[in-house]
Order: structure tokens, then sequence, then C-alpha cells
């Protein structure tokens, strides 16, 4: 049997098997009597189903099921986010500062008149000059100051958070409750909030930023001692990206619990 | 039985028993008596501009009630009236123990005054009114003095540095294994003949991240232009498709073949997170490319872009400061630039003065920060451990110079 014959084939049995699911799912459980609503409602949760197992296809090969649902997806979604920045940026958000009659037009309720709207809307005209073979230069000036605007303003940010605030907080004593070292091991305990937990915390953080930030100095070559600093950096980096791996697993996983239950559940409600 | 009216006497009888019966049930507890109705009034109230702000707050200031008497108060109500009117207008309660209030519904450059009550029962203890006092807008916030003055050392570091390396001094800078392979897996893309896949993550061009994978989108379509081969590039945002084509025909042109760009090397899908992934995976299965770059910022789509990549036998260069998404990169890319490195990615590849300069002034910054976070230590440590006077006001020195306030 040819690979077209097996395709028309698989294609029979999809299509069965939808209208099969949706037939049963528009039968209300309870005995109530067939109604547009459920029949509508049997549909898209028949449509969802079927899309997902289009989308877990991927897993065993590229197929044609998977390359409907991708282009479906990504023409909805163009097409929804298209709609969100012209009615929330353009008309939400432009129109009522800049002109009543637009306004009217589009039915918003006018705003106060603030000239400085006017900026992004140059920005943006600028921006489509792209379209134009001569113009298209001035495209470049939008960008400019989007980067330029972009940078400037992070660097403020990222000097407060990952800056000033990174290092207040490795200010830690690398002694906790010191009371000397007789009584450090005549106390001793692996207890979680005992000293000798909270000093190892300590030390973990001062060594691991302190390495890490060695690492990440590209003026000397990593050499000798500062090579070895500098492994422990990376060490450093590479444990917590591992937790941080399987941290972010489990929540994937969570993920596709939450799909399998809409399969099993809403579509063909076996979980009840 | 018939029922009979009752006679007007006897209505009046009864009449004010019930208005006596009721005031009894419903009578309030009584009220512990006030030392002094003065003792309980607000005392030394200010009213004054909060400092570093736009001119939208004024900060109320007052002394609260003797303490026999503050067990009493429900609480303080504020009153502001404009300077030229004696109306007062309730503008907000605090509680027994507040003593403070920031009345954030005023407009900048305008007079108000104040009153105070203290609030016992429904009984209200009046202060005096305030001097008048205005919002203003300050122009320098001095409470960000400490971030003005790192800042002017790195920015001081970077300009000496750019300055040194446009006098032709050499700069050194270490090798970064992720920006070496860049080249050979270039390389490894003319020799099999198959195009080169560019990712930009999926944030705007208002991220750093973006801006620095568009940085090395330059260096390597500068390559992909001398070696003739085919880069692919899907997009989800609009201006970073934008951006991106700018970037790509410089370099082209730049190459010496403005022929050879095409505009649809840059494709938009879709702002919607996995609609661009599924759209990417697919490309990458159909295409094939020998190369995969993931420069930018990432979300949760990083483990299915690069697992797909590696499904496909692609060699990957992946870089991104998403402290989550590295850890999905270095386990299924060849090469991870992490964080900063994709950074000097671009000063390193590119040894222009500028940039070098610039990667060199940051290592002042980092250097900077590992001096002050070894004497911080030190000062905490003696500091808790033995209370020597020097090394604690040292540490809240050290502490006062690295806590910005708002």
């Amino acid at each position: 049997m040819n690979g077209s014959r097996w395709t028309m084939i698989v294609l029979i049995a999809v299509v069965t098997l939808f209208l099969v699911s949706w037939a049963i799912k528009s039968f209300p459980s309870s005995g109530d009597t067939i109604s547009w609503p459920s029949i509508r409602h049997a549909f898209f949760v028949t449509l969802a189903a079927f899309v997902t197992l289009a989308i877990f296809s991927f897993l065993y090969k590229d197929n044609p099921y998977y390359k409907f649902a991708e282009h479906l997806f990504v023409g909805v979604s163009a097409a929804y986010w298209m709609c969100v920045g012209f009615w929330s940026t353009f008309v939400g958000n432009l129109i009522p500062r800049i002109s009543p009659g637009l306004s009217k037009f589009f039915g918003v309720p006018y705003k106060e008149f603030t000239f400085y709207y006017f900026v992004p809307l140059i920005l943006g005209i600028l921006l489509l000059m792209r379209l134009s073979s001569k113009a298209g230069w001035l495209s470049r000036w939008a960008l400019a100051f989007i980067v330029g605007t972009t940078a400037g303003l992070n660097l403020i940010r990222y000097l407060r958070s990952d800056f000033i605030s990174q290092v207040s907080n490795t200010f830690v004593p690398l002694l906790v409750q010191w009371k000397g070292t007789g009584a450090f091991f005549s106390d001793f305990s692996l207890a979680s909030g005992g000293q000798f937990t909270l000093m190892l915390t300590n030390w973990v953080i001062f060594i691991g930023t302190f390495c890490g930030l060695i690492y990440f100095f590209f003026s000397k070559e990593h050499k000798g001692v500062f090579g070895a600093a500098s492994r422990v950096g990376i060490w450093v980096l590479m444990i917590t990206f591992g937790a941080s791996f399987g941290y972010t697993v489990m929540g994937r996983v969570s993920l596709l619990v939450g799909r399998l239950t809409f399969l099993f559940d809403d579509w063909l409600g076996l979980m009840n | 039985m018939k029922n009979v009216p009752i006679s007007y006497p006897t209505f009046f009888i009864i009449l004010p028993l019930l208005i006596i019966l009721n005031s009894a049930l419903t009578a309030q507890p009584e009220v512990t008596p006030i030392d002094s109705a003065a003792a309980l009034i607000p005392r030394n109230i200010t009213a004054k501009d909060f400092k570093y702000d736009r001119g939208e707050t004024i900060e109320l200031n007052w002394k609260p009630a003797d303490r026999v008497n503050q067990e009493m108060l429900d609480g303080y109500e504020v009153y502001r009236a404009e300077e030229s009117s004696d109306s007062f207008v309730s503008i907000g309660f605090t509680g027994p123990d507040v003593t403070r209030f920031k009345d954030n519904g005023v407009v900048s450059e305008k007079r108000y005054r104040y009153r105070v009550a203290a609030i016992v029962g429904d009984v209200p203890y009046l202060s005096e009114a305030t001097p008048p006092a205005s919002p203003t807008m300050e122009l320098v916030n001095f409470n960000l003095a400490n971030l003005f003055i790192i800042g002017c050392l790195i920015a001081g570091a970077v300009t000496y540095f750019i300055g040194h390396a446009r006098r032709g001094k050499k700069l050194f800078i270490r090798k970064i294994a992720g920006l070496e392979a860049i080249d050979e897996a270039i390389g490894r893309a003319t020799e099999m003949g198959r195009p080169i896949l560019f990712v930009p993550g999926i944030n705007d061009m208002d991220d750093v991240q973006t801006i620095a994978g568009i940085t090395l989108l330059g260096r390597v379509a500068k390559v992909v232009a001398d070696y003739d081969i085919k880069i692919n590039m899907p997009v989800s945002r609009s201006i970073v498709m934008t951006t991106a084509r700018e970037t790509i025909k410089e370099a082209y042109m730049g190459a010496g073949r403005p022929d050879a760009y095409n505009d649809d090397m840059v494709r938009y899908i879709t702002d919607e997170q996995f609609g661009y992934v599924a759209a990417v995976d697919g490309i990458m299965v159909r295409e094939k490319p020998a190369t995969c770059f993931y420069l930018g910022a990432f979300y949760a789509e990083s483990l299915i872009l690069a697992e797909t990549g590696n499904s496909i036998g692609a060699i990957q260069i992946a870089g991104t400061a998403q402290p989550a998404q590295l850890p999905f990169f270095v386990a299924a890319c060849d090469y991870t630039l992490i964080g900063e490195e994709l950074f000097a990615a671009s000063a390193y590849l590119s040894n222009e003065p500028k940039q070098l300069g610039s990667l060199k002034g940051q290592d002042v910054g980092k250097l900077l920060a590992m001096v002050v976070i070894i004497v911080g230590v030190v000062a905490a440590t003696i500091s808790q451990s033995w209370n020597i006077a020097f090394f604690t006001r040292l540490y809240d020195l050290m502490i006062k110079l690295f806590t910005v306030q708002n």
C-alpha cells in the first residue's frame, strides 16, 4: 500500500473518530434533550482534544496533523495579537488622548488631550516608513530611540537590582553566634536553623557569589588560583542549574497532568 | 371578644415607659471619663512636602495623646482644606498607634492646611490647623546618590578603557568557548549546505538580552554573507523583525553582497509564545538547519527548542541571562553563553575598541563588587562575633552605601 493511500485511510479514520466523538459528547449525560449549546460545547471540546493530540503527535515525527495544529495556532494567535495591539494600544490608549473625533468614531470615551502621545505616534509612523523604498531610512530613528531608551533605563534598573542589592545581600557574617571553637564543636548540630547550618549557608553565599564573579571576569586568564576560583564558580553555577532543572521539570510535569486531565476528564469523561 | 381601643390616658402612660425602656436597651456602654480633652488633641502637627517624589504627596506627623488617654482612642482622622478655604474635608483615618499620614491626593504646587482629630467614640478632638504646605517635585533624588556614585565609577571606567583602546593599547579578553565555536558552527553549515537558524528569543527590543542577541546576529550575518549560506530567522515581535532585517541588510552590505540580501530571511510568526515555538519546531524538522543559535531572552520554550534542535542533529549555540532557562540550554546545547557572556560576546567577536573598552569597564565594576563584598563580609563577621565598634560602624556604612531607598 503506498503512502498517499495510508494518509487517506488515516485521515478518514480521524474524521470519523472526530464526528463520532462530537456526536457522543453532544448528548447531555443527565438525560436532557439535545440542544444547540450542548452541540456547540461538544464541538469545541472535541476540537480541543484533537488539536491536543495533533500537537502530541510531534513526539512521533512531523506529520500533517501537527502541521494543521501548528498553522491553526499561529494563524489564530497572530490575528488575535494584531487585534489586541490595534484595539488596546492604538484605539484604547492613543486615540482618546489625541482626537475627540476619532474617539467618537471608534466609540471610546475621549480623555484629556495629551500632547506627548504624539511622540509614539510619530515613532510608529517612522517605523512604517520601511514600506517606502525612499524614506525607509527614517525607520532607523525609531529603532535607535527604542534601543537607546531600553539600554538607558535598564542600566539603572540592573544597577539597582542586580548589582547593589546583590552586593548588600552578600554582607553576611561567616561566624554566627560565635562563642569560640570549643563551644562550636561541643554544641555541634546539623539541625536546620542551628549555628552550623546558618554558617554553612553564609559561607555558600559568600564563596558562591565571589567565585561566580571571578568566573565572569574577562580581563584575566583563568589560570592558577584565579582559575581554581573560577572553576569553583562554574561548579556553583552548574549545581544551581541542576537544582533549577529538577524544579522546573516538576512544574512541566504538572502542565502535562493538566493536559491529560483535560483529555481524560473533560473529553472522555473517564475520571468521574 | 370585642377589640377595645386603648384609652388616651393609658397611651400617654405607656409611651414614655416604652421610650425609657428602649433607651435603656440601646444605651451605649458608659464612656470612661477623659482626664482632659486637651490631653487628647494631637500635638505638634507638621505638614511637609514628601521629599524626592513628583510633587504628589504631603507627609503629616504629630505627637500622640498621653499614654493614659491613648487607650481610649479609636484612631485619628485627618482633614484637609485648601489654603484659601476653611472647609476641612476628611481624607483618611489611621489607627490609634499611628501618628503619621501620607496624603497622596494633592496637586503639585497647591497649598493645603490640615487638621488631625483624635476620635473617641463618635467625638472628634480636633487640633488647630497646620500652616500651609505644598507638594513640590524635586529634580534630584538624593536618596539615590549612592546609585549615582557607583554608576559614575563604572561609567568612568568604561570611558577610560574606551579611550585606552582607541589610543591603540591592547586590551586582553580571555577566551570564551561558546564564542570560539560560532565560526566553527557556521563553517559546518557551509560544508553541509544547510541553512542556519537564528532565534532571538521571545522578548521585544526593550529587553537587553534581545539587543545582545541582535548584536551577535550582526556578526553571524556577516560570516553568513561571506560564506553565502541561507539564514532563517523566525521572530515573535514586529520590532525585532524590523531591527533584525536592518542588521542583516547592513551585514550583507558590509560584506559587499547587498544583492544577496532578502527580507524573507527574517519572518514574523506570532506574538503568542507557544504558537511561535510550534512554528519554529516545524521549521527545524522540515528545513533541518545545520546550526541553531538561540541568543536572547527565553522562557518555557527553551527546552522545547533545544530538544528539537538536538533531535535533528544541529550544532546548537545558546545564550541567555534567564537563570531559570540556562539549565535547559546547558543540558541540550553544544555551547551555552551564560548570562554576562552573552553581553560580552559582541565585544569579544568584534574586537572594536569601543566595545572592548566597555567590557573592560564592566570588569572594573565586578572588581569593585568583589572588593566591597570582602570588606562587607569581614566587617559583618567581626562586628557580630567580637562586637568591635570600628567594624560595627564599617558594617553600618557598607549597608548604607549599598542600600537603595526609593
